[in-house]
């Protein structure tokens, strides 16, 4: 096959099937779609933020069958028959999930660009280190840039997070 | 008080600009110039790409004047022959596929004839690369207090030094972005742009200007926003016109967003800074005489740099007393992008400068860095550099034993030399800086503003609060709502805060210079007052009074409501001497002292700030954790800035355009923050407040390089502090240059 016909068929919409937030979305799309932007432009899913295109930032973290995973590295069709978690479907029904809980009560956010990745990114940590040292935490954020908080209360709202996990019934 | 808002940024649910729907519309993109400085020969469009299709805006596209309307209307919306930066913006395009634009962009080729461009302001420029007057210099400022020459002929020690800083990159997490639409027709057209930024009234004056429109046709919407720093507050002026001028030749919706590579090499920069001192001391450790030399790298345009060259010189001598001052200040032009607004504005430069100077006298002196600023900190009754009385009833001393005492810093020092002689690599070392920042605009400037805020009292009986101060997470929503809250006696569900949108909200300044909650809500604080007044309830009436003459003011007049208002009055005994850089530079300032503690790698060169204590005193702390957010979130990006931050630059432009390269602090790279506040009511500010957000980005930068001093016995003269600047200091070699130099 020659070059540019090559590049035909990989530009050719292909059809996906996604699970996300438990809800299946059917959609053509070009192979070369970004997840990111499948979620925030298809879906309309906007809470996933784009801060570097690069996957240096985390701002765009989402749960990919449960895992953290960049969604501006990876492309829309990978998720094909998986399940994506993006902050809008953190909490169960009206309120807030327990990380969001904590991340408001210790005052985790400023300009919340950041925040939506962060939260992605400890949800899995949390579950696999549900104690975790302030060093682990510390190594577990160092992923995702905050230009904002200076990172203490975002440590405070996973210890708090975590403590109230461990007295939780 | 609790934060009141941050629900919707947990959730997923705040509309940045990039989250903004907008059907039908078009992606907008920015072609930019390729070279420094040159003439634009030729534009041409390249082949493979359906140009019919595609808006293209040029200089020509500009209804009004072409230049973004700030300080000198030097800088263009759109270059029109010649360009004077790398990534200036020469060509707009709008499509609606984002893949199809983004290929656009590559097939323009900006064909331009060089001219030498200045890659250095440090040098002084040859004939043909003056751009600016007839030696490249923005703007001069002189201080002159008492008798220089003299007393340094009667000095027992004089010590010089020179110290320079490098451009630094706001990293807002949210790159700059705009969304422009029209509404109405004909005559009655507006063009309305919402988006990200610190200053809507800015953003508006400028559209007004470029588009040649009346103000009433033009509105301009803050978008929530993701951080700005001062990277939001002239910048966005120049996005929103790009927008708004693709709207008007599209007739359609437009969004302009910029990529991350985008934003940074084509954005604003913190000026770098070449700062020399000369400094003479009576044989007791007294200051007799300061003269500060200070060069800030300008670049391509004028922007703000007057201003932010004004704070620089006005800060430059620090918080002493001196009864001899000769500062000379100059911005000078260099071809790279314009250095712009970036919080602390040209003092965390100078106050590098000054206190990484004083820890050099001290070792000269034979004193305790403490001791020396001790012996010359400024006391209630002494004079600043402007001559300014300060009279505050702030005790510096005591700011300074405090944060010494929270540090540990005599036990400290004590282990660090045991410490320092067993480990064979690591070192340790404790650095201090004492310092101010003076709150609000310099000068005259909030005179100018003349800035005016509303609160109205709804028909349902609650208030709304109107004024254009933007909230980037600091606090501005929250810190209002308590404010107008106490002063009406009311709950603050009861308070509203109107988003900031030139249509409904008047001129209450911009959202810079930590003025927001010392001055603009003093003004509200005055609308409140004024509200009562109109509703004929007394200061001292209950909250429920004050409801219930809305609500029957409602009832009489239907189809008006009551509204106050405050208007910006200088605090009495303010004089300021524009001419001569005399008398009352700032309402007030805020006073700190910090210490840094440093381990130092001697095989990687890597310092790693281990412990870092922030004592401050910035009136009435109106809400503590929003006041230690800000503290800490200012400390961590100094850190940055004195450590990582450096811009690589190459043939006028940035290389190091990514966050792969240009690292910001992670959470691994910086201590906890311990934060103290020391309280002294400002009467002119609201409930007793000064600024604060600037305030730390000040002290920490000096404070870690007297830390890598004391650790190592060098002598850094240059942040930021890298392992290759600092294996250079150690091993002997000439430090690295500093971004400035291309
Ligand atoms: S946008 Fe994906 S990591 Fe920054
Ligand atoms: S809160 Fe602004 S970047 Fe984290």
């Amino acid at each position: 096959m020659a070059p540019a016909q090559a590049m035909a068929t990989m530009s050719e919409p292909q059809s996906i099937t996604v699970t996300v937030n438990g809800e299946r979305y059917q959609r053509a799309v070009e192979p070369r779609l970004l997840l990111s932007d499948f979620l925030r432009h298809e879906l309309g899913l906007t809470g996933t933020h784009v801060g570097c295109e690069h996957g240096v930032c985390g701002a765009c973290t989402v749960l990919l069958d449960g895992a953290a995973v960049r969604s501006c590295l990876i492309f829309a069709v990978q998720a094909d028959g998986h399940e994506v978690t993006t902050v809008e479907g953190l909490a169960a029904g009206d309120g807030l999930h327990p990380l969001q809980e904590a991340f408001r009560r210790e005052h985790a956010l400023q300009c919340g660009f950041c925040t939506p990745g962060f939260l992605l990114t400890l949800v899995p940590f949390l579950e696999e280190n549900p104690q975790p040292t302030e060093e682990e935490i510390r190594h577990a954020l160092s992923g995702n840039l905050c230009r904002c908080t200076g990172y203490q209360n975002i440590v405070a709202a996973v210890k708090r997070a975590a403590r109230e996990r461990a007295e939780a019934p | 008080m609790k934060r009141r808002e941050g629900l919707a940024k947990l959730t997923g649910r705040e509309p940045y600009v990039d989250d903004l729907p907008f059907d039908g519309g078009l992606w907008g993109a920015t072609v930019r110039s390729p070279l420094p400085r040159g003439r634009i020969r030729e534009i041409r469009f390249g082949a493979g790409v359906d140009w019919s299709e595609m808006i293209v805006v040029d200089h020509r596209d500009v209804p009004g004047r072409n230049v973004i309307k700030l300080i000198v209307d030097d800088q263009p919306v759109l270059a029109a022959g010649e360009v004077r930066h790398v990534h200036e913006a020469v060509l707009l395009l709008a499509h609606p596929s984002r893949a199809l634009l983004r290929r656009a962009v590559r097939a323009v080729e900006v064909v331009v004839d060089p001219l030498p461009p200045v890659l250095d302001y440090r040098r002084p420029p040859a004939r043909e690369q003056i751009q600016h007057g007839d030696d490249n210099v923005f703007k001069r400022l002189a201080i002159d207090k008492g008798d220089v020459d003299a007393a340094f002929a009667a000095a027992a020690h004089v010590v010089e030094g020179i110290y320079q800083t490098g451009a630094q990159e706001h990293v807002y997490l949210e790159p700059q972005g705009m969304l422009a639409w029209l509404e109405g027709e004909g005559e009655r057209e507006v063009v309305v742009v919402r988006g990200s930024m610190q200053c809507p009234y800015y953003v508006h004056e400028a559209l007004c200007y470029a588009l040649g429109r009346p103000a009433e046709r033009v509105r301009v919407i803050q978008a929530p926003t993701g951080g700005g720093f001062g990277g939001k507050e002239e910048f966005p002026s120049g996005v929103a016109i790009h927008a708004a001028l693709l709207a008007l030749k599209a007739r359609r919706p437009v969004k302009l967003v910029y990529e991350r590579g985008e934003d940074m090499a084509a954005t604003t920069k913190r000026h770098p800074s070449w700062v020399r001192h000369r400094t003479a001391f009576d044989a007791g450790g007294n200051l007799l005489a300061q003269d500060v030399e200070v060069v800030l790298d300008a670049g391509a345009y004028v922007t703000l740099s007057p201003v932010v060259l004004s704070r620089g010189v006005i800060h430059a001598a620090g918080p002493y007393r001196c009864p001899n001052v000769r500062i000379r200040g100059r911005a000078v032009l260099a071809n790279f992008v314009p250095a712009g607004a970036f919080r602390g504005f040209g003092a965390p430069q100078t106050l590098f400068a000054c206190e990484r100077h004083m820890d050099r006298c001290a070792r000269v002196l034979g004193l305790e860095p403490a001791e020396l600023r001790r012996r010359n900190l400024l006391r209630d009754g002494d004079a600043t550099a402007t001559g300014q009385r300060i009279d505050d009833g702030t005790d510096r001393e005591a700011l300074l034993d405090r944060a010494l005492k929270l540090a540990g810093w005599e036990a400290k020092r004590t282990a660090h030399r045991s410490w320092n002689a067993e480990q064979p690599f690591r070192r340790r070392g404790l650095g201090l800086a004492t310092f101010f920042h003076g709150a609000g605009f310099t000068g005259a400037g909030e005179v100018y503003l003349a800035s005016r805020a509303h609160v109205a009292g709804l028909a349902d009986g609650r208030v709304e609060v109107r004024t254009a101060a933007t909230e980037m997470g600091q606090g501005t929503i929250t810190i209002f709502t308590q404010i107008a809250a106490a002063r009406l006696g009311l709950e603050p569900e009861q308070v509203v805060i109107a988003e900031p949108d030139t249509a409904r909200v008047p001129n209450s300044g911009p959202t810079v210079a930590s003025r927001t909650a010392m001055i603009v809500g003093r003004l509200v604080e005055k609308a409140c007052d004024d509200l009562r007044r109109r509703l004929g309830v007394g200061d001292a009436a209950p909250g429920a009074a004050v409801v219930e003459a809305i609500r029957a003011w409602h009832r009489q007049h239907p189809g008006e409501e009551p509204v106050g208002e405050g208007r910006y009055e200088p605090p009495p005994g303010i004089h300021w001497d524009e001419e001569h850089y005399r008398g009352d530079a700032y309402g007030t300032y805020g006073w700190a002292a910090y210490v840094a503690e440093v381990e130092v790698d001697l095989r990687t060169y890597v310092v790693t700030v281990i412990d870092f204590v922030a004592v401050q005193e910035v009136g009435k702390v109106l809400n503590e954790t929003l006041a230690r957010g800000q503290i800490q979130g200012g400390v961590v990006q100094a850190i940055g800035w004195a450590l990582l931050e450096e811009l690589k630059v190459e043939g006028g432009a940035m290389r190091n355009n990514q966050l792969t390269n240009y690292v910001i602090p992670t959470s691994e790279d910086v201590p906890p923050i311990r934060v103290a506040f020391v309280e002294n009511p400002y009467p002119h500010g609201a409930q007793g407040a000064k600024g604060i957000g600037e305030l730390p980005m000040d002290g920490p930068a000096p404070a870690i390089a007297n830390a890598v001093a004391d650790a190592l016995g060098v002598d850094p003269c240059a942040i930021p502090l890298t392992p290759e600047r600092l294996m250079a200091l150690v091993e002997g070699e000439d430090e690295a240059p500093v971004a400035g130099a291309a």
